[in-house]
């Protein structure tokens, strides 16, 4: 894979190519899609025989098909979908399709290097993950929630094992669902599972589940803790796989608990989406302290700042455990990051991106149809017509742009730009 | 057996899942989690209702079961209370395994939470919730009609109520696009567009058996120029009978879901379909079990979105709809919302002649399928229909007066009044707005 290292960071922006012209001569273009490095940009379009095809920087794929979805690039910029031809579907990658056929794929990951495509399979009413066109060696009545190490070698999903008629609510009862690991069943079924999650080594995986109709849990590997709840959410592993923690219901508050163990003390009206500081110091969490109020607990401490309304996409920098997010308030967008609110208020935030050195942040806003960065709480200059997330340069000091701006007449010019930050 | 079972009407229990379920419970249970429910779960809102209630009886006369079974007391909403609430009260838990079973009942197919008596009580009692908290205590104990807790097994599973697969969800909305496409050329049914203005979120019988729907509303949204997606995962189903079966952590998980799919596609707002209670559970109790005091986002039901694309001229209307029409005012979007004018506004809009039944907005009668009662199944369909003659004579009012079309917007009130439109020969078609609208559009070329 090309690291970020060999991208282009020479400061200056370059026209890739104008949209309107695609339109113009297709007719029919869906949303497009951008590589991460911003030199290509890919739609689906339809072609005179009424067969959908994806164009790539103004060259067509030789292969066209009934459908294509899912339209996206890998980390290391390869353009992947699924597609469908004559009722089979399969993936695409760069216009090469898998041998495997089903009869239905869909929910695409891609793994953190880009090396590694996995997909939800159904063929003859049985359910399977595919992974680089391998799938499992077993096929499920049903399975949903797929999930993907993060060096996307194993797979795992919620799958039903029992078999039971709609209505048959006591069979229900007695645990019919559990995870497929790589397609290898967990030892123990439950009434529900939710959400598996994978170790960051790739060779575990804890669940939310539900034992009976009121007793929640989190199972590891297949294995309960030895406590119930009155409700779970998604669990998480420590960074160094040692342990795993999740948002537990108790009393009709929300806590933290670890292997079962509560270790926040303090309860809160809502707590979820936990994550662990790179260095594994510190966790947190988005959280409502007060019926109404949401922001972000870090160790248990809820931040000052609330906002009324939700707060959502928290994430941690790289280093020195900087915590952002995105706050609504009042009909209207906020990044929060370290305990404060930026003033800037807009009509959409985007998910907050740090530099690797943890220096700076950068979010991708909207104010009256129109798109921008606000970078360490300075709102660029200029606006696009269309914008995708914002990338640092590995050493923190430029920002690659990836937009669209409308010019005279039907010119949709995608271009790519970088800048240095002290520009900003 | 205990007394309160002996008091207890002694119908027969018609639902072989609740049956089942009681047989292997003990009177400890019964009286164990009643009594956590009450010490728990309830606070100074159930403890004001019940202590305010002065057994007036003036609740009685809003009821449709009540009116429909000659005004028999004991389905005046005080008399269903008396049988459920306050026997638990009274004997603090200690009533035992068959008269929990009758309660089920009761509070899960006698009621639709409608809340129309709560507008009749001079001292604001919210009966429904008081049915609520016995439909919650009945589910712990694991006695709730089998056909609606099987519809919450579907939404804990799948998060939609129809037991619809991930990839029969995609498949079906891509059916529709390309029959769509059929009549409007290019067409589309969005998929996960990220930043469009707003999520279409649908109930699970839509895909499962009125997919025409999704079809309609995609080709309203083509001829209005709106730009719109819905989500390919899990997320986009609104409805929820966990909620009605009290089982407020698969509701809570289930709006989760919902609301937290339409954070991520970064939509402004969500438009709904025509569903009432799918609307009480995004703008009332789901939202407000997980900590929103409101919505996340804008939560905006058919009826406004409608009233808002046509007086804002985004859609425009080549003809009237031409056979005279009556309005159903659903009571989660009604009493709950508000949006009865809204309502009138496009049937003024849409249609050539418009002849209201009485009562109406707030005060009308409810369709007797609400509050999860028609999810509750065949073995109470009758319970419905016997239960609702006084909205066959309501109807019945309207056709004489000319009526021939019942606009309802809502899915359960649909069922509810082909039911009874059906048992009590009524013979008068049943619309939705988007039927009308769909077929009285300028479409593009």
């Amino acid at each position: 894979m090309i690291g970020k290292e060999q991208w282009d960071w020479n400061p200056g922006r370059k026209i890739i190519t104008d949209l309107g012209k695609w339109k113009e001569e297709y007719g029919y273009m869906e949303e497009p899609a951008v590589s991460p490095d911003g030199e290509k940009v890919a739609a689906v379009i339809k072609t005179p025989e009424e067969e959908f095809g994806v164009c790539v920087n103004g060259e067509i794929w030789e292969s066209t098909f009934d459908k294509i979805c899912y339209l996206q690039y890998t980390p290391d910029n390869r353009l992947t979908a699924t597609v469908s031809d004559v009722g089979e579907w399969t993936v695409a990658v760069d216009g090469e399709t898998w041998e495997n056929r089903y009869d239905y794929m869909w929910n695409l990951h891609i793994s953190a290097d880009g090396s590694r495509i996995i997909a939800a399979a159904q063929k003859e009413g049985k359910y399977l993950a595919v992974n680089n066109d391998v799938p499992w060696e077993n096929e499920f009545m049903f399975m949903t929630d797929l999930s993907v190490s993060a060096d996307g070698m194993h797979t795992s999903g919620v799958v039903q094992v029992v078999p039971f008629s709609e209505g048959d609510i006591h069979t229900f009862r007695k645990g019919c669902y559990t995870t497929a690991v790589d397609g290898r069943t967990w030892e123990n079924n439950f009434m529900n599972v939710w959400e598996p999650e994978f170790s960051p080594d790739g060779k575990h995986v804890a669940a939310q589940i539900r034992k009976s109709n009121y007793e929640y849990s989190i199972a590891v590997d297949g294995q309960a803790w030895n406590n119930f709840f009155g409700c779970v959410w998604k669990p998480r592993f420590s960074p160094g796989g040692d342990s795993v923690s999740a948002p537990v219901r108790v009393g009709g508050a929300w806590m933290l608990a670890r292997d079962g163990e509560i270790i926040w003390n303090k309860k809160f009206v809502q707590l979820w989406h936990h994550a662990y500081s790179p260095d594994m110091q510190h966790i947190a969490a988005i959280v409502a302290p007060k019926f109404g109020k949401w922001t972000v607990a870090v160790d248990g401490k809820a931040w000052k700042p609330c906002v009324d309304e939700y707060v959502t996409d928290m994430v941690f920098s790289p280093r020195h455990n900087r915590v952002a997010c995105i706050g609504k308030d009042n009909g209207r967008y906020y990044v929060m990051t370290d305990g404060k609110k930026w003033d800037e208020d807009f009509d959409m935030a985007w998910k907050p991106a740090f530099s690797h050195d943890g220096e700076h942040l950068a979010v991708k806003v909207e104010k009256n149809r129109h798109y921008t960065y606000i970078v360490d709480g300075k709102i660029l200059r200029e606006s696009y017509d269309m914008l995708w997330e914002p990338v640092f340069s590995p050493d923190g000091t430029k920002l690659l742009i990836r937009g669209i701006t409308r010019v005279s007449g039907q010119k949709e010019q995608y271009f790519r730009e970088v800048i240095s930050l002290n520009q900003i | 057996m205990l007394d309160s079972a002996k008091n207890m009407k002694t119908s027969l229990i018609r639902d072989e899942g609740i049956i089942k379920s009681a047989s292997v419970l003990t009177d400890e249970q019964v009286r164990k989690v009643i009594n956590d429910v009450l010490k728990n779960e309830t606070g100074a809102r159930l403890k004001t209702y019940v202590d305010t209630c002065v057994h007036c009886g003036l609740c009685s006369e809003a009821c449709h079961y009540y009116l429909s079974h000659d005004k028999d007391p004991s389905y005046s909403p005080a008399g269903k209370v008396k049988q459920t609430m306050w026997e638990m009260i009274k004997r603090k838990g200690d009533v035992g395994t068959a008269a929990i079973q009758r309660m089920s009942e009761i509070a899960s197919t006698e009621c639709n939470l409608c809340r129309r008596c709560a507008m009749y009580c001079p001292l604001g009692v919210d009966i429904a919730y008081i049915m609520l908290v016995v439909r919650r205590i009945c589910n712990k104990l694991g006695v709730t009609p089998t056909y609606i807790e099987d519809t919450s097994h579907s939404h804990s599973v799948t998060m939609n109520q129809m037991w619809v697969k991930d990839d029969e969800w995609i498949d079906t909305l891509q059916w529709q696009e390309e029959e769509a496409a059929e009549e409007i050329p290019n067409l589309r049914i969005p998929l996960d567009k990220e930043g469009a203005d707003f999520m279409y979120s649908v109930i699970g019988p839509e895909p499962k058996f009125r997919a025409q729907l999704i079809y309609q509303a995609a080709v309203i949204f083509n001829a209005a120029g709106l730009n719109w997606t819905m989500p390919s995962s899990p997320g986009w189903d609104n409805s929820d009978m966990a909620m009605y079966t009290g089982d407020h952590e698969i509701m809570g998980r289930v709006k989760k879901v919902h609301f937290e799919t339409a954070m991520r596609l970064k939509v402004k707002r969500i438009v709904m379909g025509e569903c009432g209670h799918a609307f009480r559970s995004v703008y009332d109790m789901g939202n407000r079990w997980l900590g929103w005091k409101m919505p996340p986002l804008p939560m905006v039901h058919s009826i406004e979105f409608f009233h808002d694309l046509i007086k804002e001229g985004k859609l425009k209307l080549k003809k009237k709809f031409e056979s005279p029409v009556t309005l159903h005012d659903p009571c989660n979007v009604v009493r709950g919302r508000g949006l009865h004018e809204m309502a009138r506004y496009i049937v003024g809009e849409s249609c050539e002649e418009f002849i209201e039944m009485h009562p109406n907005r707030e005060h009308n009668y409810c369709c007797c399928a609400g509050g999860g009662v028609i999810n509750c199944g065949p073995p109470y369909r009758n319970t419905r229909v016997d239960g609702n003659r006084i909205k066959a004579e309501q109807l019945f009012a309207a056709k004489s007066r000319g009526a021939k079309t019942i606009i309802a917007p809502c899915h359960n009130c649909h069922g509810g009044l082909e039911d009874i439109v059906e048992h009590y020969g009524l013979h008068m078609d049943i619309k939705f707005f988007g039927d009308i609208l769909y077929d009285l559009i300028e479409k593009p070329e």
